[in-house]
């Protein structure tokens, strides 16, 4: 009897110790971010140039003349930015499996998929866009598309094709060895045993980096702006020639956070749940 | 008796190692053969070999007579009529315990789902895994995930069962309820060839105990001449250590 009494008190001192730990962080972090974020804000705030930077970035009347007009620009990224993504997806997962086969009739493939991985992983986004968006049509062969946002979704797609490939190819490799053996064993093909053992397990493990890459692309997207189609960043910077006022581009800047944030949320969402996935 | 499992002069390396050095073994028609030897004596690569998991360099392997052995044999086709059973089970951990049963059979067999599933009801019944069926492997002990494998591995009606060391994964408690699996597939008349470290099972269920040793089989024969009373110096040194190990 004494003992348990004993050992209920011990237990609940330290209750007691812990709740005031946690009170005590709890206000240190609330103190800690108001100083911050209230010194950051007075800093910028006060600065000379804030009056003029509120005028052009953050003028109200400006904002809600120019945000219809950029929000529909905006769909124009979504719609391109959806249809790359399937594309995407589908481009690297043949160029994944062409890289990670080891029959010697693909052999030709193989090296094909490891120069266009180089290749289109190697060039900066934005220069891709330019030599596809302006080399294709200068080439005046009939049958190629001339229409610069498909030339700037090809574009994208070949430069996202080969990270998302090499996404692919991680997951793939990172599945044991036994998994494979196993599924030969039990008389599966080298295919079979791709698509019913490999494969699933691989892909799991994949979402968090695919979609790491989904939020890259959504703002990529604004790259094909440079071959002139009306998205949401030329818009805005249209607007913004018109009437030296930035606040079309902030507009822009909201649009695309509204996408990419719930994004990255559903990232750390998967990644945190992803320990019963890594065995 | 006719050899179900025939090898003849097989020989393996990895690189400069040489890991098999002409083995020459006979599994006869409803027997169990143990093989038994030290770790890295050649067991897993043997069975293996047999499974065409691994190209051998040398000699031949034949099934009921056949070549399997051959550059023109369809390796797919070899291993739908055999079953192996892996050291560290190699479940598939995305599956059910009933999924990861069926799976061959559904795939490589073209048996129907109904059918299939029918039968790996009973199959993982039999093994002690009734309600178990849609447990995944990380929800089930060593000693269940090993049965289920037994159970993926008999489940396509293999001519021969190779086993790699079935029992050595697993905490000492949970052996016993794996070769119960085995004991019981063996008195159904099963064909098997087993590397084991378990004497006493080899003893129990082998008709035939194979002693490897640096890639060649030094002596074999009945359990109780082997294991009791060995020829070969290798041999004796082998079982003394397991001795002294307790493992015997």
């Amino acid at each position: 009897m004494t003992e348990t009494a004993a050992t209920s008190d011990r237990r609940l001192e330290r209750e007691a110790a812990k709740r005031r730990k946690e009170r005590r962080g709890f206000a240190i972090a609330a103190v800690s971010t108001v100083v911050v974020l209230g010194g950051l804000a007075a800093w910028v705030l006060t600065s000379p140039g804030w009056p003029e930077v509120r005028e052009t970035f953050f003028n109200w009347t400006v904002f809600k003349d120019s945000f219809p007009e950029v929000l529909e620009g905006f769909w124009l990224d979504v719609k391109l930015f959806v249809i790359v993504e399937i594309a995407v997806l589908a481009a690297g997962l043949v160029i994944a499996l062409v890289r990670t086969s080891q029959a010697p009739a693909l052999f030709p493939v193989r090296l094909l998929g490891v120069v266009f991985v180089d290749l289109f992983r190697g060039i900066p986004t934005i220069l891709l866009v330019y030599l596809v968006g302006f080399g294709v049509p200068a080439l005046q062969l009939t049958g190629l598309p001339t229409d610069p946002i498909v030339l700037g979704g090809i574009a994208l797609g070949l430069s996202y094709s080969a990270y998302v490939a090499e996404v692919y190819r991680a997951g793939i490799n990172s599945v044991h060895r036994g998994q494979r053996d196993a599924a030969l064993a039990i008389g599966l093909s080298e295919s079979q045993a791709m698509r019913f053992v490999i494969l699933p397990q691989a892909v799991r493990r994949l979402a968090p980096p695919l979609l790491n890459d989904f939020v890259a692309l959504q703002k990529d997207v604004a790259l094909v702006s440079i071959l002139g189609p009306a998205e949401a960043f030329r818009i805005a910077q249209i607007i913004q020639g018109e009437n030296f006022n930035f606040t079309p581009l902030i507009a822009a800047a909201l649009l695309y956070l509204a996408v990419t944030v719930p994004l990255a949320r559903v990232v750390e969402r998967m990644g945190g749940g992803a320990e019963g996935v890594v065995r | 008796m006719s050899a179900v499992l025939e090898l003849r002069g097989v020989t393996k390396a990895y690189g400069e190692r040489q890991v098999l050095r002409g083995i020459d073994l006979e599994v006869s028609e409803h027997e169990a053969v143990a093989l038994i030897g030290a770790s890295g004596s050649g067991k897993s690569t043997l069975l293996r070999c047999i499974d065409l998991l691994e190209e051998i360099d040398d000699g031949d392997v034949f099934l009921d007579g056949e070549v399997l052995t051959d550059p023109a044999v369809d390796p797919v086709a070899v291993r739908r009529r055999l079953g192996l059973v892996f050291q560290a089970y190699n479940l598939f951990p995305h599956l059910t315990a009933l999924q990861n049963v069926v799976l061959g059979e559904m795939r490589a067999h073209g048996v129907g789902r109904a059918e299939a599933e029918e039968r790996g009801r009973a199959l993982l019944a039999r093994f002690g895994l009734e309600g178990r069926e849609d447990d995944r492997p990380d929800g089930l002990s060593g000693g269940q995930q090993q049965r289920v494998a037994i159970a993926r591995a008999f489940s396509g009606k293999p001519r021969a069962l190779l086993l790699d060391e079935v029992t050595s994964a697993l905490d000492p408690e949970l052996v016993g309820e794996v070769l119960a699996a085995v004991r019981d597939l063996k008195a159904e008349g099963l064909t098997m060839l087993i590397a084991t470290h378990e004497m006493s099972f080899a003893r129990e269920v082998a008709d035939r105990v194979a002693f490897l040793h640096e890639g060649r089989i030094l002596e074999q024969g009945p359990p109780g001449q082997i294991l009791s009373s060995p020829e070969r110096e290798e041999t004796k040194r082998f079982l003394g250590r397991l001795l002294e190990a307790g493992r015997i």
